[in-house]
């Protein structure tokens, strides 16, 4: 049994279920991310593991033992939150010491806690600071540093890097995943930032709506997403609308060309529509560049986004948007211009609604 | 949590009686006047008495002329400090504040030491000199409320682009302060109106010293004489300042739609 | 602050026309306020005759006015601490109690209106509610057979002031105390509950260290609050209870202490006992708003 399992969990407020049926193992040190927009779900699912809510069904159970009954100052978890929630009357040695003076620790005990977790953030020399006089970012790993100091069985972090400036939250962000590899603690990471939750889980879960829409390592939600909504949300992703034209064969149309792809379609018939995922690196219109698959065109516009630039392109009776990675070699396509999208079909990813 | 929302709502019980049963002995107090059955008589008798019309329509004329006299002087004030002399901003509020520090009592008895009749300014030896004495130290009792709901107000305008704008178009400095600036401010100078009302209206200390004909000292008087017009008095009383607040509520209400947030 | 005006030829129009801007509030502060105050400090310290001494200050110690003194003190201490407590409560009911929002919006309006309703007839309502007729008075007598003045209960008392100064001390409280109390954060208690602390702990380490500079620097506002006020205690009971503002009362009006500079010096003990009230309210203030950020 995992060390962290959440089974059949559920959650309604009022009329409104928040969270549908939600199953999931996260193993002993595993770095797991809840990725989604707000309202997904996900934030309610942090708070049912610190205890903050009750699940309307289902369990948790931690290294063994059901929570179900415990208050979350029973529990021994670590949370850092959003807002960093610094105790504004105490200077930062009182804050990090905080949860060992409410259990009772001795003096020398806490002065020795809190003098190596102030190490281990690198703020030894603020301890007399109070947290007015921190930065955001400083607050938040003093934040850190408290929640880890009483040494908790898994870590809740509840989107901790959201209020800082986008530098810090990348330096900070390498900091968490180093830290938390450092002390093997088992953490869940509450985001609504892709590139975050990518560059720094074990595994993602891709919250939709309540839902779990997939869970899996980075590489596996990144390359192979298994909705639309995951596509979409994490990827760059390129989505083609098509048609289903024979699902035995695998062939489908687009834009009134015919297109076979690696493998059969299950689940649906001739002219259902379907959504197809093409990676920005697997697509180009430069002339002579390979691929078994052209589809000829007319781009409708093109806008400059940095790292790719974002073409529309008229395919028969469809208009296809697609992405390509930006490179000084290029030449970007202009309105009215005729161009061949070329790509290999083995490359098309089928994925559902 | 339970135990959290009991607690909450003795507290509020409690509260809540302490609050209202007064209001309900003063309401049952006052009708009682006739023997064995309830009746307005109270108010009859009050509304009924000369001094009690005289005393009220001079109090009432009383908060008018402070109103209109205290703006004349916040108003401008206000501007100005926040336009050109934002340094000596923190002086000025703690003036503004000193009557909540030194009591009322202690400020007229400083008044009547210094404008008595003898003295270079002798306000007290004559009726509208003792009627003006009284309307400045009305001003002075409401200064801290009305400065600081006019300041308040003052804030959410960003006076200093107002009145750029207007100089730009053209307009004078009198145009500038009462086309521009009055409009704008006036939910601060109403709510400042209204507070100003309730407190001279039941105003005691600075009339009774001053010897005028208000209304908190009539109150005191016929407390002092008589069983049930009190009560009476103290539900009228009470109804005033319910209207005076409700109106603050309203106006403050209005304001808020009135300048959605950026 | 006029001063300026006239001392500084050599700064330029501009800034003398700056400063003539608040040359009317000025005067008129210095006319209503300043002037009339400094009046009776200085005379405080000064005979009939207009010599300095000290004797003014010396007299304030004789039975009389330093029991009037210690009433007003300890009704205002009184109605100051309960005002203070009860007031808490109710905000906290209001603010963390989970009780329905119109009654948190019914109680702040209520506290708007009575926090302003102090006078003659605050002294009116509690007569006719506390008094020998008064509603409570009766309803007890006639339906539980209970004598509340049988108990040495009287409204014209320490005690009875104390209960009717409360009228407008917990509204007070309640007005100034909510913002304070909504200013806590949610996160604040769920941090130092998931780091173990229990209800009480969080109250005691977290919560009232930072409500602290609020509860105290208001209690001792409702303290110089009830410390000034006359009409009610007047109403209510003539001039039967020795309390200071009523003894300044009848000095005014017809020197009963037979020394019109003992009425400054009385005048100055009541600034000083009210003015460091205040300044300690507005330091409290300061430091509770250091942690509203």
């Amino acid at each position: 049994m995992a060390f962290l399992t959440l089974t059949n969990i559920q959650k309604s407020f009022g009329l409104v279920q928040v969270v549908h049926n939600f199953n999931m193992g996260i193993e002993k040190g595993e770095f797991v991310s809840f990725l989604g927009p707000s309202g997904c779900g996900k934030t309610t699912i942090l708070r049912m593991i610190a205890g903050f809510e009750t699940p309307s069904g289902g369990s948790v159970v931690i290294n063994g033992k059901d929570q179900g009954a415990l208050k979350p100052n029973q529990r021994n978890i670590g949370m850092v939150f959003q807002a960093y929630a610094l105790f504004p009357n105490m200077n930062v040695h009182d804050n990090v010491a905080f949860g060992l003076k409410v259990a009772g620790a001795s003096k020398t005990d806490i002065d020795i806690r809190v003098k190596q977790m102030l190490g281990l953030i690198k703020l030894e020399h603020l301890a007399d600071r109070f947290p007015y006089q921190l930065s955001g970012g400083q607050q938040q790993r003093v934040a850190l540093a408290r929640a880890l100091a009483v040494k908790p069985q898994v870590l809740l972090l509840d989107e901790p890097l959201s209020a800082l400036d986008a530098k810090i939250r990348i330096s900070l962000r390498e900091e968490i995943r180093q830290i938390q590899q450092q002390l093997g603690i088992t953490t869940v990471f509450v985001t609504h930032d892709q590139e975050e939750a990518l560059s720094i889980s074990d595994r993602i879960v891709v919250m939709n709506a309540g839902r779990a829409d997939q869970i899996g390592t980075p590489f596996e939600i990144y390359n192979t997403p298994a909705t639309r909504f995951v596509a979409s949300f994490v990827g760059t992703l390129n989505i083609i609308e098509g048609k289903v034209a024979d699902p035995a064969t695998g062939a489908v149309t687009i834009g009134g060309q015919r297109i076979a792809l690696k493998e059969p379609i299950a689940g649906l018939k001739g002219g259902d529509s379907i959504s197809l995922a093409l990676r920005p690196e697997a697509a180009s219109i430069a002339e002579g560049s390979k691929g078994d698959t052209s589809l000829p065109g007319e781009v409708v516009s093109t806008s400059f986004l940095g790292s790719v630039i974002r073409t529309k392109l008229r395919v028969g009776d469809d208009v296809i948007s697609f992405d390509m990675f930006n490179d000084p070699g290029i030449t970007p396509p202009v309105a009215g211009e005729n161009v061949s999208l070329r790509f290999a079909a083995k490359d098309l990813l089928v994925i559902r609604e | 949590m339970k135990a959290q929302r009991l607690g909450a709502w003795i507290a509020i019980a409690i509260g809540a009686s302490y609050f209202i049963i007064p209001l309900l002995g003063t309401l049952e107090f006052s009708l009682r006047m006739r023997r064995g059955a309830y009746s307005f008589d109270a108010y009859e008798s009050v509304f009924a008495d000369l001094q009690f019309r005289e005393t009220f329509g001079y109090s009432m004329l009383m908060a008018v002329l402070t109103i209109a006299f205290g703006m004349l002087l916040v108003v401008p004030t206000a501007y100005w400090v926040r336009l050109r002399l934002p340094q000596v901003r923190p002086i000025v509020e703690f003036v503004t504040l000193l009557p909540l520090v030194i009591p009322a009592i202690v400020i007229v008895f400083g008044y009547l030491r210094l404008y008595n009749s003898s003295s270079i300014l002798p306000l007290t030896g004559s009726t509208s000199g003792t009627n003006a004495l009284l309307m400045f130290s009305y001003m002075t009792l409401s200064l801290p409320y009305m400065y600081r709901a006019v300041d308040t107000a003052m804030r959410a305008i960003d006076v200093r682009t107002l009145t750029e704008a207007a100089e730009s178009l053209g307009a004078k400095w009198p145009t500038i302060l009462f086309r521009c600036i009055f409009p704008n401010v006036m939910s601060g100078v109403l709510s400042g109106a209204f507070i100003t009302f309730a407190i001279v209206m039941g105003e005691f200390t600075m009339a009774a010293l001053l010897n005028r004909p208000a209304f908190g000292p009539y109150l005191q008087l016929v407390g002092a004489n008589k069983a049930y017009e009190p009560s009476a008095l103290a539900v009228i009383a009470f109804a005033i300042t319910w209207l005076s607040m409700g109106l603050i509520q309203l106006v403050s209400r209005f304001q808020k739609s009135a300048s959605p947030k950026a | 602050m006029t001063t300026t005006t006239a001392t500084a030829p050599l700064i330029n129009k501009r800034a003398v026309i700056d400063w003539l801007g608040i040359a009317p509030f000025a005067i008129f502060a210095l006319m209503f306020l300043i002037v009339p105050t400094l009046y009776l400090v200085t005379g405080a310290f000064l005979t009939p005759e207009g010599t300095f001494t000290f004797k003014n200050l010396a007299d304030l110690f004789t039975p009389t006015i330093l029991s009037a003194y210690w009433i007003s003190i300890r009704v205002s201490v009184a109605s100051s601490l309960g005002g203070a407590l009860i007031g808490f409560f109710l905000a906290w009911a209001i603010v963390l109690g989970g009780v329905p929002n119109w009654i948190r919006s019914g109680l702040l309006t209520f506290s708007g209106v009575a926090s302003n309703f102090a006078g003659v007839p605050l002294a009116f309502a509690f007569l006719s509610t506390l008094g020998r007729t008064g509603l409570v008075t009766v309803f007890l007598r006639d339906w539980f057979g209970f004598n509340l003045y049988g108990t040495g209960f009287n409204l014209l008392s320490f005690f009875g002031l104390t209960i009717t100064y409360m009228y407008f001390q917990i509204p007070l409280m309640v007005l100034i105390l909510t913002p304070a109390l909504d200013g806590l954060k949610k996160e604040w208690r769920e941090a130092a509950e998931i780091l173990g602390a229990s209800t009480w702990q969080y109250w005691r380490m977290v919560a009232l260290p930072i409500l602290w500079p609020s509860l105290l620097g208001t209690t001792l506002l409702l303290f110089a609050n009830a410390f000034g006020a006359i009409a009610t205690a007047y109403a209510l009971t003539g001039s039967s209870l020795n309390i200071v503002p009523i003894l300044l009362y009848a000095q005014i009006r017809g020197d009963v202490l037979h020394n019109p500079n003992l009425g400054y010096a009385l005048a100055l003990g009541m600034i000083v006992i009210t003015g460091i009230s205040n300044i300690l309210y507005i330091w409290l203030r300061m430091r509770a708003e250091r942690w509203q950020k």
